[in-house]
């Protein structure tokens, strides 16, 4: 193996993705305007929930209640009948519904221990739970405040300071803008890789060139480091100037290490787009092909919901893919500013799995020139 | 032929063409005779199509007028009329066919297009196969057809509805002498049947040219000269038409052209040889590409290997340069057995493939010393060794420009060039001149002689023309993997009594093929019973089935395609089902307690009791806590101040402090939740162990029912949400790639020129990708509901409804898309953006609508998927029907016809 032979073919492919401008937009997409979107567009885990009041009780601590619902956790309630409640819940109009019953005020007073009634749609998974805590600790509160007069007792008064480390204030453009960056690297490496070698299949470079004195592994390797380069940089791009600057994401960690992380990343994502390309010979078939590994890859890496709470087989599946190791990674260094010694074993993980990657990529790249 | 008979079939007046910067046309004014064959002649490129698919109306005229069969063609009106009577082949072999059908299919589908009923087409496709001799061959896939078959196959498609203006563009590029005069002979029969039919066809072979009846020289978007070829030829004073076609260039396009010739070989073998093949045998599967080929060719030689496309030259080339490893026998290059792993020889041969292969995204200069540096040339003689070869092969102008941007013959230049960058021995070219205009051809023969002649070298090459042929010191003719016949051109000739190379090897293939070649004249085409007037609907269900018919054999046929259609979904729906999943479970908290009391362990107690928390090793210190949380082994810590039990009963206010990872902020708001709600809970229980029962004032129950989801599982909330997704992108993605496919292929010109209209076109394409929809509704349904166990309590029959709407609503979406799209790449990227985003982000999967804001909410009330979710979520979790859904039916079937309209509106019926 001749590593000019690999420099100059590489160069090549920096100049062929040079003159594409549809890559090269979607390349700047993907990590400046794409990111930036997402990140803004996704509410925060309880953002304007919809909710609907029955207030049966019309008393001066209903009315309280009711009030103390406002943006942007939740949209002003709207108060309804009784018998409203189903259809509107049915309809998904509202996600929950509380309902306060007649003489609520006067029993509470009277230490009746009255019912108060809170519906959730359950199908709404991202609010409910969140909601539902929101929603009786509000209450809770205003009943307490209200019944401070009367009480005579000591009460056991502790109270529960919760803080949010790594982002005080669960801001979820947070987690979007990095989620968004991680897909786009992933995306890209494998489409761009992918792409170039069915270029040269398509446009028969590819023959022309295995009648040179270039052997497969420098073909693939050119592909590799240029593709992965491109990437590389845009990442580093993105980091700084979109989700630090334009988002304002503080970022917790040693950028230069999660940069080596995904370095080592997008040697195993390139020879994913090479492994991809070979086995789909044509680009639409390498398309739909893509949809398929490329989705799994990324709602099951942990990107987008804790990995925790997936089936146990998943998970341990899921540890054959470098977005696994590369999730967990970026979130311990970029949020919780986690160094070496703590993302070790995910580096250790990445390296081997590359290399895993780069070995059957090869085996399969080789079988495909034949 | 009575040429006189009737005005013009076509009239072109100053009609001029521009792509880009690229004028294929320049004031182009010509009558093309009625009734007769009428011949473009000139190299590639210089706008014989382009003039060819303007006539079809294929392709929008930009400036100028072209009148065909008494009507300007721009004319909407007259161009449907005219349609039914016009057929039309575009260049390349086999390009509107569809590879995948039959014979008999491909030709099925285009009686289909022009509404034939199924009497009529199995009457005419019958007779059409008999007459071209397909008929043994009518079930054969189009793409294992040989080059003559394919050419014979377009000729029936196009004949199927007895046009009254055939135009064929190089009908014969690539094909055997045999297959070709078989094809004329052919046209001919027709002709004669068919006295008033027009023929006009576009040929780059002058000996082609010579039957035609009138012809036109074409030179870069000009017309050189028309009349017959006598008259050509006697305009010009020479004797055969490439002579007379060189004489009409203008000056300074023929400067340099002195005639094909190369000197003798005068260093007479040496008897080494440069390239041996013995018994070279290549087999692809039971399919034998080349059958037991010996040659042997001495240094300096030029060797020239003749035969159809895919007769096996191109695998013989293959296997001398290693690229394909023999299944049998040896090929040895200067007597070493040629090992694809050995780079020493590759450093002696220069290779030049038959399509240009060289890197159009670098300019000619990149692309010469990109190779010298392959080929490991010492970096200091690159710039020398490249100026010489942009010395020797004129490309000195260019040196900068992109290979795109060149005509033909430079490129075949530069691709010489690039072949011989690294001085090798032996050069291998496979059809080099295809497509080039005389002059340059002449010139790059000229080069060889030299190469050959002066430096010694072996040049091994293949060729489809004959006076190529004939400058080769010795020639072999290969028919289907065999090498008939192979000796000097003048032997050929004389062995075989011909009285040219091309009757030598015509009488040799006929030979081989041991059919008594034209002895069996086809039979002549019937005259069509006349079917009366074909007079076009505005909408024709039997064209829109066509190509429902044709899309679905095709799709069934593409186990790829078909495959991911119907398996793509499962497995997503297996992925998202599993991976989106919101339940928090056993996640790990770690406890700092100062206090270590019975009370607060109690707390600890509750915590670490509940199915959401699992309790890791206390907590040493804040260090501590700091470094596990960091290294995310706790999402939780709790910290319990001194004393906390002592104050605690006395009723001082304590503080427990408890720090939530917040990386994740939708898991940290969950747990935040939990622990706010336990919290609470444990303190009520509390004040009643500290105060007895007796009721305290400002207590009150807060009932929580999960509704719809009792348990309130990830599963049963995501699975019916999922559905919108999955069957808007698949289908989508798979409606836009079959339109988008036959643009890139090409095959979409037999929507431009036949009676088909734009929504026959539309809504034929989306029929059968509809049914894949309900196929994929129904197996995502039946996985939901028996594998996911996930509990269907509404209405199936509204659920049903509700997807049938949504299938034409996702196909329809395709549509719309497509006509945006030329790549089937940018096609795919465009449809998982378009579907995949506003399906995942703005249609209640994760976020209600409800709680949308700005262009989110507005993309979530309009985009279809929002609709198909409530119907799906209230079907499947709310137990709801018809009534209650009602409102979100009415948003799906008004988006049918509004995305079926914006299709066909920006759906072109023509090229532009």
């Amino acid at each position: 193996m001749r590593l000019a032979n690999v420099l100059n073919l590489g160069i090549k492919e920096l100049r062929g993705l040079a003159r594409d401008t549809a890559m090269l937009i979607l390349i700047v997409y993907s990590f400046s305007i794409a990111v930036y979107m997402q990140s803004r567009s996704v509410p925060d885990a309880l953002n304007r929930a919809a909710l609907a009041i029955v207030d049966g009780d019309q008393s001066t601590l209903s009315t309280r209640i009711t009030t103390a619902f406002y943006p942007p956790h939740f949209n002003p309630p709207v108060l309804i009948g009784e018998h409203e409640m189903d259809a509107r819940l049915d309809m998904g109009l509202d996600t929950f519904a509380l309902v306060i019953p007649p003489g609520f005020e006067r029993d509470v007073a009277a230490g009746r221990m009255p019912e108060v009634q809170l519906n959730i749609d359950a199908t709404r998974m991202t609010q409910a739970f969140t909601g539902g805590g929101y929603i009786s600790s509000i209450v809770g509160s205003e009943v307490r405040e209200y019944v401070d007069r009367y009480r005579s007792a000591p009460m056991p008064n502790a109270d529960l300071a919760l803080r949010a480390r790594f982002n005080p204030a669960l801001d979820q453009s947070w987690f979007g803008a990095i989620t968004n960056v991680i897909t786009s690297v992933t995306m890209l490496s494998i489409i761009l890789t992918g792409a170039a070698l069915i270029r040269e299949r398509e446009h028969g470079t590819i023959e022309h060139l295995l009648v040179m004195p270039v052997t497969p592994t420098e073909i693939m390797l050119s592909k590799v480091w240029s593709m992965a380069l491109v990437v590389w940089v845009a990442t580093a791009f993105s980091l700084l100037v979109v989700v630090q600057g334009l988002l304002g994401v503080p970022l917790g960690g040693s950028l230069t290490l999660f940069l080596a992380a995904t370095a080592l990343q997008l040697i195993a994502t390139t020879c994913m787009g090479i492994f991809i390309a070979t086995i789909a010979g044509a680009m639409p078939q390498f398309g739909l092909l893509m949809m398929l590994i490329l989705m799994p890859l990324q709602i099951l890496s942990g990107a987008m919901t804790p990995r925790e709470s997936m089936p146990e087989v998943i998970q341990t599946i899921m540890l054959a893919a470098p977005n696994t190791h590369f999730v967990i990674l970026a979130q311990a260094i970029l949020f919780r500013g986690a160094g070496f010694a703590v993302v070790w074993p995910q580096f250790a993980a990445l390296v081997v799995i590359s290399a895993a990657y780069f070995f059957l990529a090869l085996a399969q790249f080789r079988r495909f020139l034949r | 032929m009575n040429a006189a008979a009737a005005g013009p079939v076509a009239r072109i007046e100053g009609v001029g063409l521009v792509f880009g910067r690229t004028r294929a046309l320049v004031d182009v004014s010509l009558d093309l005779p009625a009734g007769t064959t009428v011949g473009l002649i000139g190299p590639d490129g210089v706008g014989k199509s382009s003039l060819l698919s303007l006539i079809a109306g294929a392709r929008a005229v930009q400036t100028g007028r072209i009148s065909v069969l008494g009507g300007d063609i721009s004319d909407v009106i007259h161009r449907g009329a005219v349609q039914p009577r016009i057929a039309y082949m575009p260049q390349g072999l086999g390009r509107n066919l569809y590879p995948t059908l039959s014979v008999a299919e491909n030709v099925d589908f285009f009686g289909r297009l022009f509404g034939q009923d199924t009497a009529e087409r199995q009457g005419r496709i019958a007779r059409l196969l008999e007459s071209t001799g397909l008929a043994p061959f009518a079930d054969r896939p189009a793409q294992k057809l040989s080059g003559g078959m394919k050419q014979k196959l377009g000729l029936c498609c196009a004949l199927i509805h007895d046009p009254d203006l055939l135009i064929l563009d190089e009908p014969t590029t690539g094909v055997d002498p045999l297959s070709r005069r078989q094809f004329w002979e052919l046209i001919d029969s027709i002709r004669s049947a068919r006295a008033d039919m027009s023929v006009i066809v576009a040929t780059a072979y002058m000996e082609e040219a010579a039957r035609f009846d009138w012809l036109v020289a074409m030179d870069s978007g000009h017309v050189l000269a028309t009349g017959t070829p006598a008259e050509l030829m006697a305009r010009t004073g020479t004797a055969d038409l490439d002579a007379a076609f060189v004489a009409l260039l203008p000056r300074e396009r023929r400067e340099g052209y002195e005639g094909m010739a190369i000197p003798p070989r005068t260093t007479q073998a040496d008897g080494t040889a440069a390239i041996e093949a013995g018994g070279l045998t290549m087999r692809f599967g039971d399919f034998t590409a080349v059958d037991n080929v010996s040659f042997r060719i001495e240094r300096g030689e030029i060797f020239g290997f003749l035969g159809s496309n895919g007769c096996g030259k191109t695998t013989t080339m293959k296997m001398l340069t290693g690229l394909l490893p023999a299944s049998a026998g040896t090929a040895r290059l200067f007597g070493h057995e040629v090992d694809p792993r050995d780079m020493e020889t590759r450093r002696r041969v220069g290779y030049m493939s038959q399509a240009f292969s060289l890197y159009t995204e670098l300019t000619v200069r990149q692309n010469l010393v990109l190779h010298a540096r392959l080929f490991e040339m010492a970096e200091d003689d690159i710039p020398g060794r490249v100026e010489a070869m942009v010395g020797r092969f004129g490309l000195a102008d260019v040196v900068d420009a992109l290979p795109d941007a060149l005509p033909l013959g430079i490129r075949q230049r530069l691709s010489l060039a690039v072949a011989l960058i690294h001085g090798p021995d032996i050069l291998i070219l496979d059809e080099p001149t295809s497509g080039v205009d005389p002059v340059a051809r002449a010139g790059f023969w000229q080069m060889l002689g030299e190469l050959s002649r002066r430096d010694g070298v072996t040049i091994f090459v293949s060729t489809h023309f004959m006076n190529e042929a004939a400058l080769c010191d010795r020639i072999s003719l290969m028919h289907a993997g065999r090498v008939l016949i192979s000796d000097t051109p003048a032997a050929i000739v004389e062995r075989q009594g011909a009285a040219d190379l091309e009757a030598a090897f015509i009488a040799c293939l006929e030979d081989a093929i041991g059919e008594g070649g034209t002895a069996a004249p086809p039979p002549p085409l019937a005259e069509a019973a006349e079917t009366g007037p074909t007079r076009s609907r505005a909408f024709d269900p039997r064209r829109m089935l066509a190509y429902t018919t044709r899309e679905a054999l095709e799709l069934r046929r593409d186990p790829i395609r078909a495959t991911l259609a119907i398996l793509g979904s499962l497995i997503l729906m297996f992925v998202i089902g599993y991976g989106i999943n919101t339940d928090v479970r056993d996640l790990s908290f770690a406890v700092l307690d100062h206090d270590d009391t019975t009370i607060s362990r109690d707390y600890v107690l509750d915590i670490a009791g509940s199915p959401y928390f699992i309790e890791a090793t206390p907590l040493t210190g804040h260090a501590d806590m700091d470094a596990r949380m960091r290294a995310g082994e706790i999402s939780l810590a709790l910290e319990i101040p001194p004393g906390f039990a002592r104050d605690l009963a006395r009723g001082v206010p304590v503080e427990i402090g408890a720090w939530i990872d917040g990386a994740m902020p939708s898991r940290a708001e969950t747990v935040r939740g939990y622990v706010q709600g336990m919290h609470a809970t444990w303190l009520a229980r509390k004040a009643r162990e500290l105060h007895g029962a007796a009721a305290t004032p400002g207590s009150f129950d807060l009932v929580i029912r999960y509704r719809y989801n009792p348990t309130v599982e990830s599963l049963i909330a995501m699975v019916p949400a999922v559905l919108p997704m999955l069957l808007l992108m698949i289908p989508a993605m798979l409606t836009v790639l079959s339109i988008v496919r036959e643009k890139e292929l090409g095959s979409i010109v037999n929507f431009y020129v036949t009676p088909v209209t734009r929504l026959e076109f539309l809504l034929g394409k989306q029929l059968p990708y509809i049914a894949v929809s309900l196929l994929n509704f129904l197996l995502l349904m039946a996985f939901a509901v028996f594998f996911f166990q996930v509990p269907f309590t509404g209405s199936f029959l509204a659920l049903t409804l509700g997807a049938v709407l949504y299938a034409f609503v996702a196909t329809a979406m395709g549509l719309f898309i497509s006509t945006f799209m030329r790549s089937q790449t940018a096609a795919i990227f465009a449809t998982a953006l378009l579907t995949l985003i506003p399906s995942m982000q703005f249609s209640g999967l994760m976020d209600p609508v409800s709680s949308l804001e700005g262009a989110g909410a507005l993309i979530g009330r309009i985009f279809p998927a929002a609709h198909f979710t409530t119907i799906a979520r209230g079907t499947f979790s709310k137990g709801l029907g018809f009534d209650d859904l009602a409102a979100s039916y009415w948003p799906l079937v008004l988006a049918i016809p509004v995305l079926l309209g914006l299709a066909a509106i920006f759906l072109r019926k023509q090229e532009r």
